[in-house]
């Protein structure tokens, strides 16, 4: 079930024309005050095939859908065009229509005469008019060559892949597990726990990041159905949605792989610390740490802290080191965490040495939301904040007695120039997307310009990305901190069971054909497609193209290449574009 | 309101005629946004919406300024795509291949135009209509007669 083509019936060949039932919305009169609807009526009743033609005050209200529904029914509709809003409000609304009076929903047509017609043309009523005709007679020749599709379904396996066994990774997995499906987490590393098990004390309740994954691993065991692959990594990815086989590695380059059956994959595989370069804010020099390599110090210090055998007397943290393009470093985005997990180190350390003189060199101070206290515990506690401009970023120089001097012109004192002769200085780096090309070239998920993966939508649709059944979780995403992470994976858990809960999974037919009679095997349509949905198949001695239908997103991206015209996208189809083209110019704005 | 794009009353009453492709989750609404915001543009502007403008075969420009279309203009996704990490690319020889073999047939290749439309880029698309449809006015129609 999971590999298919998808040929569409052609229903409608032969019969003598279509019975098509088209609709003009007034929206109140969020049309009809610009546009005149009725005459929109009059300009499309005699174009041929249409057999009702209606105005209607407001086409998605519940007694408009009952009437279109009883117009369907009685007048053996095969065809429905309703011009109204923009098709991202109310397309399922008139499918839904279209489903419940007996007409397949992709015989729907849905045109914009609102955002795209009345709305941008309120000074013109007589264009607006004329334009409105012209795209609802387009509608009506896209839906004489619409055709019946059905929804894909294909059947899932309720087993999930977690790539990554950091916070992130164990708590889908845990969360997985408990919603009853079948789990597998694998971890590149020798053990789980990732870049939190490094860390002791973690904002903002000061709990220690060991005993957060000591927690974690414990639960992970209590749980049979979860399986963890340490020293283990993804090197193959075949099948499509709902049915992928993963292949894994495990034991190191040259070792066996295994192949495992997942209807989705939770990718978990979180970040890097940025690395300054060399001599960036005096990096490389005695004395000059990143605010990891700084906390492991703090965390495993019992007293005072010391720096090659002397006591530590004062630091200087330089903020957004390899964020915010601090400096002109490359990366443009914020890292988020950074500003509140150095606020926390600082009062750590002060609860460990009360008389150690900290400088903060920041840009702007971003501990949001809840951890905002920090920052007042900090500069109660004596920490002090020196706000530096980007045009002039701090200098660390290393002086002629081996002591470190950081030089900052503070904006809040009117620019004064200072210079801090300190023992310490702490780069706080921030987060960069893991160096995991060969896991980017498995999975095919898209990276944004940044290097994170992409989701498909921040708000909407935040852990699925392109790849259907492959979700991302925690800072693989982009910088957060781990609460958000775990926040993520458990929104991936959620995702999953969505999907494989029921135990099949209904996909939109609007994927890429290919007119077998038409192809000439050629092969230039292969490499086309990143997503591997195209492949060469034969019947006897003739060869040509077929495009799996579970695997195609629908983009259309083949289309263009293929020199004998022989691939068409379902719900895009060169008849269908042709023909709204030729009716759009018919009619004279 | 500023004065709007569409010069409707110009002495020869010529409204440039324009097929606009926009991409389903982000250049249209973007271009939704411009109505939303009640911006305006020329009445002569007629959209189509496809997933990706990778997918717009050529034959379609080429068919509608043949047909009487003034002008097309690609809104493409830019580097925003969801679908293909080289759509730009993909996109700009599409437009490419159009733009040539309209030349061959004596039309203005200036007549096709691409830009990336964000899902934000409501008054970027209406500047672009209307200049677009300024230029396309100063050409004079596709299709004269």
């Amino acid at each position: 079930m999971s590999e298919e083509t998808l040929t569409p019936t052609p229903a409608h060949e032969g019969e003598g024309g279509r019975r098509i039932g088209v609709y003009v919305c007034h929206c109140g009169g969020n049309i009809s005050d610009y546009v005149d609807v009725e005459k929109v009526v009059d300009g499309i009743r005699d174009n041929g095939d249409v057999i009702v033609s209606r105005t209607t005050m407001f086409a998605c209200s519940e007694a408009s859908q009952q009437d279109i529904e009883a117009d369907i029914k009685a007048n053996d509709l095969d065809g429905l065009v309703v011009a109204s809003c923009s098709p991202k409000l109310h397309t399922y609304t008139f499918r839904g229509v279209a489903s419940r009076a007996g007409l397949n929903p992709y015989e729907y047509t849905q045109v914009n005469i609102r955002e795209q017609c009345s709305w941008v043309h309120t000074d013109d009523r007589a264009g607006a008019t004329a334009k409105a005709t012209a795209l609802v007679s387009a509608g009506i020749g896209r839906t004489r060559n619409t055709v019946p599709l059905e929804p894909m379904v294909v059947d899932t396996t309720p087993h999930t892949l977690v790539i990554g066994g950091g916070v992130a990774g164990l708590r889908a997995a845990i969360g997985l597990a408990d919603v009853g499906l079948k789990v597998t987490v694998v971890e590149r590393e020798v053990a789980v726990g990732g870049w939190v098990k490094t860390l002791g004390m973690m904002y903002p309740h000061g709990k220690d990041g060991r005993v957060l994954i000591d927690t974690l691993v414990a639960e992970v065991k209590k749980r049979p159905s979860i399986t963890v692959l340490t020293g283990a990594e993804v090197v193959g990815k075949a099948g499509s949605f709902g049915n992928y086989r993963m292949n894994i590695r495990v034991g190191g380059e040259g070792a066996g792989t295994i192949e495992i059956l997942v209807g989705s994959v939770v990718v978990a595989t979180g970040f890097d610390n940025y690395a300054p370069g060399d001599g960036e804010f005096g990096f490389g020099s005695e004395g000059v740490l990143t605010l990891p390599q700084f906390k492991e110090m703090v965390d495993a210090a019992k007293g005072p802290l010391t720096w090659k055998g002397r006591p530590v007397r004062s630091v200087a943290y330089i903020y957004c080191v390899g964020s915010r393009s601090t400096g002109g470093c490359s990366n443009q985005y914020c890292s988020r965490f950074c500003c509140a997990s150095t606020v926390q180190t600082a009062v750590q350390l002060s609860g460990l040495d009360a008389s150690v003189r900290q400088f903060h060199l920041y840009r702007d101070m971003r501990t949001y939301g809840k951890f905002e206290p920090l920052y007042t515990e900090a500069r109660d506690a004596g920490s002090v904040f020196l706000k530096f401009d980007n045009d002039e970023p701090p200098t660390v120089a290393m002086g002629a007695n081996g002591k470190l001097t950081v030089t900052v012109r503070d904006l809040l004192t009117e620019r004064t120039e200072l210079a801090l002769p300190v023992d310490l200085v702490v780069l706080v780096t921030g987060m960069v997307p893991r160096a995991n090309q060969e896991l980017v070239d498995v999975l095919k998920v898209p990276k944004g310009g940044d290097g994170f993966f992409n989701e498909i939508h921040p708000k909407l649709r935040p852990v699925e990305t392109t790849v259907d059944g492959v979700l991302i979780a925690g800072a693989c995403q982009g910088p957060k901190t781990s609460a958000e992470a775990v926040t993520q994976a458990l929104a991936a858990v959620t995702q999953s069971a969505a999907i494989l809960k029921k135990g099949y999974t209904e996909m939109e037919p609007l994927v890429a054909v290919i007119d077998a009679d038409a192809c000439t095997a050629c092969g230039d349509c292969l490499s086309t497609c990143p997503y591997d949905a195209i492949k060469m198949s034969e019947d006897g001695e003739r060869h040509f193209a077929v495009i799996d239908a579970a695997s195609c997103k629908g983009c259309g991206g083949c289309v263009s290449y293929c020199p004998e015209n022989a691939i068409d996208l379902l719900g895009y189809t060169d008849d269908e574009i042709s023909e709204m083209i030729a009716d759009m110019i018919e009619v004279p704005v | 309101m500023t004065a709007h794009a569409a010069e409707p009353g110009s002495a020869d009453g010529f409204v440039p005629r324009i097929l606009v492709f926009t991409t389903n989750n982000i250049s249209d609404p973007g271009v939704d946004l411009a109505g939303s915001s009640h911006m305006h543009y020329s009445p002569g502007v007629n959209v189509i919406t496809l997933p990706c403008t990778s997918g717009i075969r050529p034959s379609w420009i080429i068919g509608a300024l043949e047909k009487g279309f003034d002008g097309v203009f690609i809104a493409t996704d830019g580097e925003e795509c969801a679908y293909l990490h080289d759509c730009s690319k993909r996109s700009n020889r599409v437009v490419q291949v159009a733009q040539s073999t309209v030349k061959q047939r004596g039309i203005d290749a200036s007549r096709i135009r691409v830009a990336a439309i964000c899902s934000v880029c409501a008054e970027p698309f209406t500047k672009h209509m209307t200049t677009f449809s300024a230029a396309l006015r100063a050409m004079g129609p596709q299709r004269a007669g």
